[in-house]
């Protein structure tokens, strides 16, 4: 295969990571998952920068969602599968 | 890798100092006491070519544990072995000497100026003197060669993002497995960088007591510092505006990626107070530490660490005067538009054109050509940032 367009940490993972620039919406990608090199395919729904975070599945709002396989924070909203995870829809369970 | 003799075949050309420790720079530092004395310092800097003054902000009216780590700090610089020989300025006497007393325990050339009843020109005069003198005997001082088991490697990550967590942090992490069953010393820190990871940094302790002074470390920081001074939840410092930029999103995340700098095996073996030197022998240490990469870094290098492993995502471009700082990107758009800040470009392995053993070993070999004299960016560049961590107000 060649070069990626998105990584996952963990098989538990519901987000992974973006790892070319340019990415446009509709895109068919193709991800790897790093822990045990299987890969993955997803369709992205929109523009997603480098190095921002995919959603896996689909995540509703109060989810834990789940990165490295851990638990990384709560969705504040509800997250389509292939659409971007950030600051407007994840927040840490911390301060 | 292969042994020679019982050691590594992975030597390099070091400076052994008086007390047994290797450095690898040969630095005549001009060290203020306190923050009235950084002219003077400068003024000698400016007269004799080659020696490095240390300005900082402090140094005055402090008191009890704050007082302390200023000292400690001061005498850390001075005492690391990348330093081959110090003076120190200070505005009076008494707290000068205290300096001396402690770098003098190295057994390196040190001698402090007091300005009270002298001030900054006849001060500067003197101490350009022996500045000269000690930089002419420090210039003829010979490398040997060294093993790579004398080294002291420090890490810290910084303006982190995802490819920190998938590509430069594993790469430090590589190394410190490889590397500190050879008998070097590593330490990480970034207290309140832990957050949400509590569980497995605490699980990485050598022993469960170790793991709960770690707890206790962690809980103390979170209680006198975050809860006690936070006035928002924090987005925007933790993670920071260029973590969220990006796509960090929250502390938990962040904490998850920058604890892939310790690897998969090595486990740390003490937790040390900001700028404490290791007492254990070799082995992974954790230092209480700030976030702030200039204030980690003043701390680790004034703890005795001479190398410093530095996984930037959007990259940082923090130095320090006296610890080289090897800077290491995963992101390929850091490394295609700041390309003059970066050491080691890992960005293959998000390509997968490069696995994190491969990483590893080009890290390592990094590393040695630092320690053999290759300038790192940040020291071309004149990054130079010494950052003296406060723990409260002066009096």
């Amino acid at each position: 295969m060649g070069i990626p367009q998105f990584l996952v940490h963990n098989k538990k993972d519901t987000v992974g990571v973006v790892v070319i620039e340019g990415l446009k919406a509709g895109a068919l990608m193709t991800g790897v998952n790093t822990a045990n090199n299987s890969s993955l395919r997803l369709k992205s729904r929109m523009a997603i920068p480098i190095g921002h975070k995919i959603a896996l599945t689909d995540i509703k709002t109060g989810d834990t969602v789940w990165k490295y396989g851990e638990d990384i924070g709560k969705a504040v909203a509800d997250i389509g599968k292939g659409e971007h995870v950030h600051v407007h829809n994840l927040k840490t369970k911390r301060w | 890798m292969a042994k020679r003799n019982g050691k590594s075949n992975m030597r390099f050309m070091g400076w052994r100092r008086e007390n047994g420790r290797v450095g690898v720079r040969n630095h005549v530092i001009i060290l203020p006491l306190d923050d009235l004395s950084n002219a003077a310092c400068e003024a000698v800097a400016n007269n004799i070519k080659g020696t490095l003054a240390i300005p900082h902000a402090y140094g005055r009216l402090q008191f009890g544990e704050d007082l302390a780590l200023h000292f400690r700090t001061l005498i850390g610089t001075g005492s690391n072995p990348n330093v081959a020989a110090v003076v120190v300025i200070g505005i009076e006497e008494g707290w000068t000497k205290r300096i001396v007393d402690g770098i003098k325990k190295t057994g390196k050339p040190v001698t402090g100026f007091g300005i009270e009843l002298n001030g900054d020109i006849a001060t500067v005069a003197k101490a350009s003197r022996v500045a000269k003198d000690y930089l002419q005997w420090a210039s003829e001082l010979k490398r040997e060669e060294c093993d790579i088991s004398d080294l002291w490697i420090s890490t810290k990550c910084g303006e982190s993002d995802t490819t920190t967590g998938l590509a430069s942090c594993p790469t430090v992490g590589n190394m410190y497995d490889k590397l500190i069953p050879k008998g070097v010393y590593g330490v990480f820190g970034e207290t309140s960088e832990i957050t949400g990871a509590e569980h497995i940094a605490k699980a990485r302790a050598i022993s469960p007591e170790i793991g709960e002074k770690w707890m206790k470390t962690w809980q103390a920081y979170e209680d006198e510092v975050i809860q006690a001074h936070k006035t928002d939840d924090l987005q925007e410092s933790q993670p920071t505006k260029g973590n969220i930029a990006g796509g960090l999103t929250t502390i938990e995340e962040k904490a998850l990626g920058n604890l892939e700098k310790i690897g998969r095996k090595c486990r740390y073996i003490d937790v040390l107070e900001p700028a404490e030197a290791p007492a254990k022998g070799p082995g992974l240490y954790y230092m209480d530490t700030s976030s702030a990469a200039a204030e980690c870094l003043t701390l680790m290098a004034a703890a005795g660490y001479v190398v410093h492993t530095f996984p930037t995502g959007q990259g940082n471009i923090v130095g320090n005067p006296i610890l080289p700082v090897i800077k290491i990107s995963g992101n390929p758009r850091t490394v295609r538009t700041m390309s003059e800040h970066i050491d080691l470009d890992v960005s293959g392995i998000l390509r997968r054109e490069m696995t994190i053993p491969d990483a590893g070993d080009a890290l390592i070999e990094m590393i040695l050509r630092t320690a053999n004299g290759r300038l790192t960016a940040n020291e071309a560049l004149g990054h130079r940032e010494f950052v003296l961590t406060k723990l409260y107000r002066s009096a």
